[in-house]
């Protein structure tokens, strides 16, 4: 009898403990009071507050704007990267793109951000591009960690896959282009639509690198949150959140719907 | 053999290229092969260049490598800057802190950790699916902000010290903001999922046999754990581990949030050499030592992961 509810307990202890913490954000973006234990009553005035700040508004434009672009050139370098590590064998160079294609997953962010930073120095030195830092330099960082994501999450389904009908289409004639996008893309395209989901994530959430290759005019959401939560408890952070969890939950749910009804058809 | 054979004049330059030994493949390779050459290993190449180097006050802020002097170029390097590391207390400080404090997490993270990937495991489907959603949810909404919430979790006048008062389990509030604790918690707490996925991944492929087998010889429930199940977990118990503490060394985010002017990390030494005192070939000398730290813990995790493939 302990032994049976010692599991359970602990387990739901550390769930608790996940989802205190968002709880905890969600139900104060409603309280009237400035302050976290003085519950002033329900009020919406925050979320207000949020929708009227201009700072917020336009950081979340860039931040959304980044995590666009990085996450589609990620997915298509990272979708190349999976498919030259998986399909084509023994080729020259394998082992360096093996390499530098998972060392970005454990690098810490201030490494990344602070050596590509001073090689975008160094290129401006140099060459003159790229000129000055902005939206440009922090996509080609997030490009560059998000692929390695990419990769993974493709990696791991083609080589889930039955390569048979691959090798089918190649017997009857198919050029390796057709054969690649009539038969491959179409069976890895929920681990491309995956991929491209954790690509944008990562890049709107991403604050230590993009501070280190952003320049002045490119201020990301996380750098503008950052800098307002450093002075303590804003109530307006806690409406941004909120929002955030309700999106987030929201296609979650649907994801999770479409998956289940997949698995029983 | 080549991808661009469709019309005849990609058939002409696809001849052209094979005659000089440049394949259609060899281009696919060429594209991510190039980005992460220029975006990824060079940029390691110019931080050990600068760590080399001599702060200066100019743009960019160090002296070059190679000096153009009156019989030529010659080769202006010091290791004036791994000295200094060296000498000042600050970072040697700084990387045992580190080391201490992600260790301590990595712990305390598999304490958790452990028995929840076993309760998730074992769980019968659909539940299973469902608690393993609620561990990854929480990956997709913002660090930042989820760090963020800890601080009104536990501040002096934050809701925890509320709720412990208002029960009467305390009388003074804690003061647990801007200390180590607030640390380890805010660590624990982001990387928890980490540890729980591969551990997760290892434990649901538990063969029961083994565990009957076992109790069948008349083993006790906790000999059989320590002697069948904990060794057979290993590598998801060596990954997911590494998982946690890699990152944690390098942390900056949530000892910048939640602890205090003392906490010293390595992570938060090379933001500030680097934001504050703009010494950039002392930051790159952090960056570099920071590296060789990591060498023995990233090994470690690739050889769980390949063990953990076989299996």
């Amino acid at each position: 009898m302990k032994r049976g509810l010692f599991l359970p307990i602990v387990s739901f202890i550390g769930f608790l403990f996940l989802y205190i913490p968002i709880a905890s954000l969600v139900i104060f973006s409603f309280n009237k009071s400035k302050l976290v234990t003085v519950w002033g009553g329900w009020s919406t005035k925050w979320y207000g507050e949020l929708l009227n700040d201009p700072q917020i508004l336009g950081a979340a434009w860039i931040s959304l704007k980044i995590a666009f672009i990085s996450a589609s050139l990620a997915t298509i370098l990272g979708t190349i990267a999976a498919m030259v590590l998986t399909r084509f064998g023994q080729v020259r160079g394998r082992g360096l793109l093996t390499g530098m294609v998972t060392a970005p997953l454990v690098m810490p962010e201030v490494i990344t951000g602070l050596s590509l930073l001073l090689l975008f120095v160094a290129m401006e030195a140099t060459f003159g591009w790229p000129a000055g830092r902005g939206m440009l330099t922090i996509i080609i960082a997030h490009t560059t960690f998000c692929m390695a994501y990419v990769s993974v999450v493709v990696q791991s389904r083609l080589v889930d896959m039955d390569d048979s009908i691959e090798e089918a289409a190649s017997d009857l004639g198919a050029k390796p282009m057709r054969v690649f996008f009539d038969i491959t893309l179409p069976m890895i395209a929920p681990a491309l639509i995956s991929g491209w989901l954790l690509s944008f994530t990562l890049s709107l959430d991403d604050l230590v690198i993009a501070s280190f290759v952003s320049g002045p005019g490119a201020s990301t959401l996380p750098m503008v949150i950052f800098s307002k939560v450093r002075l303590g408890v804003t109530p307006e952070i806690n409406a941004l959140a909120t929002l955030i969890v309700v999106v987030v939950a929201i296609g979650i749910s649907i994801s999770w719907y479409f998956m289940r009804k997949k698995v029983k058809t | 053999m080549s991808a661009f054979q469709a019309s005849s004049p990609w058939r002409k330059t696809a001849a052209l290229l094979a005659r000089i030994g440049l394949t259609g493949r060899m281009l696919i390779i060429a594209v991510p092969m190039i980005w992460l050459l220029v975006f990824f290993l060079a940029p390691f190449l110019v931080v050990m260049k600068i760590s080399v180097a001599d702060p200066m006050i100019a743009r960019p802020p160090y002296s070059p490598l190679f000096v153009q002097g009156p019989d030529g170029w010659s080769i202006k390097a010091t290791i004036g800057n791994y000295a200094y590391l060296w000498e000042d207390s600050l970072y040697i400080n700084a990387y045992w802190s580190s080391i201490k404090i992600a260790f301590f997490s990595t712990v305390l993270a598999l304490l958790i950790g452990y028995p929840m990937s076993y309760y998730i495991a074992r769980s019968p489907e659909p539940k299973r699916s469902l608690l393993l959603l609620l561990i990854v949810l929480p990956f997709w909404t913002s660090f930042l902000l989820r760090v963020y919430a800890w601080i009104g979790i536990l501040k002096t006048k934050g809701v925890l010290n509320a709720m412990l008062m208002k029960i009467g389990l305390i009388n003074e509030p804690l003061i647990i903001m801007q200390t180590d604790v607030a640390v380890y918690i805010g660590i624990v707490y982001t990387y928890l999922p980490f540890m729980i996925l591969p551990l997760y991944a290892n434990l649901v492929k538990l063969d029961d046999s083994l565990l009957e087998a076992s109790a069948d010889l008349g083993a006790r429930p906790i000999s059989t754990f320590f002697r069948i199940t904990i060794p057979l977990s290993m590598p998801g118990i060596v990954a997911g581990s590494m998982l946690v503490f890699i990152p944690a060394i390098g942390e900056f985010v949530i000892p910048a949030l939640l602890g205090g002017p003392d906490t010293l990390m390595i992570g938060k030494v090379l933001w500030t050499e680097f934001f504050s005192n703009r010494d950039w070939p002392v930051a790159s000398a952090v960056a570099i030592a920071m590296l060789v730290l990591l060498v023995i813990p990233i090994m470690l995790l690739r050889l769980a992961q390949s063990k953990g493939a076989d299996t």
